[in-house]
């Protein structure tokens, strides 16, 4: 019990301390200060081009949906970031027990796509001039975090694809795109069709941007608490998936010896 | 003549070498795709068809500035890393002559990614361009490939020295879509954001691009582009002199 807390807590940070080229402020600008402001502002001036939407609808959507940045790319680099040091053999030797070991590994990522999430919310209201409740902030910061925490259990289930994909940052650019255009970001699902919008539902972010959407708009929690939930829901799921995936496929990759192939 | 085949053979074989991989090829046009298609999924809720139309020309081009930004910053990173920095410096050609061809590959990918964006907004969402000037519309999108291709250049060699300059290269991505007139008009933008626009050769090549297919004048927009894009090749020329020569000086050439 003691060994997996420890795996847990301090394995999680170390790993994430390991990610040293990107912990730097040369990829952490660009990346997640800049990134998410110009993703915000470039729809929410084609939203104005248009004559459809709101500043606020863009900036809740986009903001929210940036978060999948580190919660996709950091989870995708647990297994490739580990494969590139030559250490993804070495660590699943050990006996440490995977539960632990990987979602250990999550924590740091789900802290860092809420506090991304957060800054490209806060800021992006500031620069477009959108005034959101003052009582709604603190509500608002946590759908942030669930939708960071399902964000990142899809984000478990593409590092568990590393094990047999070899470009994982593209793997991880094609969910970024997936989830622009199915969870509601930036056209209401009302607007996507039929089967888009039966899609949205089933992944992670659709939710936590439903449910920001209304409190943004004044919305008492109550009211959203069943969408909060479902996103969780949807996150936990992912979550699963990806434990289960990462099992399986190290089993193969042992009996295939494509552990470094991938 | 020998500086023109050297700038053919070194874009065919750039070329060659980029089409290697069919996951990033892949990437390169299914990524622009996806902002594309929000695109249209927002437009397709505005009353108006010619917004939509025009709006498919401009998101087209998205592809082609996007295809070279994180590539073109990281490009002499790869070279660095592969080994073969110092021998494309120590060729007997302008430094200049040598890299240009490596971001005019990736432009050329661009204009699939270009093509690809059309016939997906066609077939999946029923936009129909019927291009005015058709001949001059392919005429402007060769030319904003080539001014995107220089501005690919300008940047691989001022992010020489910076380790993580895809993460540059990347964040630049947006920006110049937002502000160079590929999908909301520069009117909209604030007043200051407009003369930084006219600075960049792509703003004139999407100008060029959406006149020839959508009726206006589109000979000044690809005039202006190639001037621009003139005034970026020169400063490019002399940035990377500056850098090689610099590199050279200090033994820096394999160091970032």
């Amino acid at each position: 019990m003691t060994s997996s807390v420890r795996i847990f807590f301090l394995g999680g940070l170390t790993s994430y301390r390991a990610l040293f080229s990107w912990l730097s402020p040369w990829v952490l600008v660009p990346t997640f200060v800049l990134g998410p402001i110009f993703q915000i502002l470039f729809f929410a001036y084609v939203g104005r081009s248009a004559g459809v939407g709101s500043d606020s609808f863009f900036l809740i959507g986009n903001a929210v949906q940036y978060a999948s940045i580190p919660c996709l790319f950091a989870m995708g680099n647990t297994i490739d970031g580990e494969r590139y040091s030559h250490t993804l053999g070495l660590l699943l030797v050990s006996p440490a027990r995977r539960t632990p070991l990987f979602l250990g590994r999550a924590l740091p990522v789900i802290v860092n796509g809420f506090v991304v999430s957060l800054f490209a919310l806060v800021v992006g209201a500031v620069v477009l001039g959108v005034k959101l409740p003052l009582a709604s902030l603190p509500l608002l910061a946590f759908v942030v975090a669930v939708s960071a925490f399902a964000c990142t259990g899809l984000g478990l289930v593409t590092a568990a694809l590393a094990l047999r994909v070899r470009e994982t940052a593209t793997l991880s650019n094609l969910v970024f795109g997936m989830l622009l255009i199915f969870c509601g970001v930036n056209v209401p699902l009302s607007a996507l069709p039929g089967w888009m919008a039966a899609v949205a539902g089933w992944l992670p972010l659709t939710h936590g941007i439903a449910a920001a959407r209304e409190l943004a708009a004044g919305a008492p929690f109550s009211a959203v608490a069943r969408t909060v939930g479902a996103e969780a829901g949807v996150g936990a799921i992912y979550l699963v998936i990806g434990l289960v995936l990462l099992r399986f496929l190290e089993i193969e990759s042992r009996r295939r010896a494509t552990l470094e192939l991938a | 003549m020998s500086v023109l085949r050297l700038l053919g053979l070194g874009w065919w074989l750039q070329l060659k070498m980029r089409s290697r991989s069919a996951f990033d090829g892949a990437l390169a046009i299914v990524y622009p795709l996806f902002f594309a298609t929000s695109v249209f999924l927002i437009y397709r809720q505005s009353a108006s068809s010619t917004a939509l139309v025009a709006a498919a020309v401009g998101a087209s081009v998205m592809g082609v500035w996007s295809a070279v930004a994180t590539t073109a910053s990281t490009s002499l990173q790869n070279e660095r890393r592969q080994g073969t920095l110092e021998l494309l410096v120590g060729a007997p050609r302008p430094f200049a002559l040598i890299v240009v061809p490596i971001t005019l590959s990736m432009a050329t990918i661009g204009l699939y990614s270009l093509v690809a964006t059309l016939v997906w907004g066609r077939l999946v969402f029923g936009i129909e361009v019927s291009f005015v000037h058709p001949l001059t519309f392919a005429l402007a999108c060769v030319v904003t490939a080539l001014g995107v291709a220089v501005m690919g250049f300008v940047l691989a060699v001022s992010a020489v020295r910076y380790r993580s300059a895809w993460a540059l290269g990347s964040a630049l991505e947006l920006p110049i879509w937002l502000t160079c007139g590929f999908l909301v008009p520069l009117s909209i933008l604030p007043d200051w954001v407009r003369p930084v626009s006219w600075l960049v050769p792509v703003t004139w090549g999407v100008s060029a691009i959406k006149a020839a297919a959508l009726g206006g004048q589109p000979w000044p927009g690809i005039a202006m582009c190639l001037g621009v894009a003139a005034g970026y090749a020169l400063l490019g020329t002399l940035l990377a002199r500056r850098m090689v020569d610099s590199a050279r000086t200090h033994a820096t050439l394999a160091l970032t």
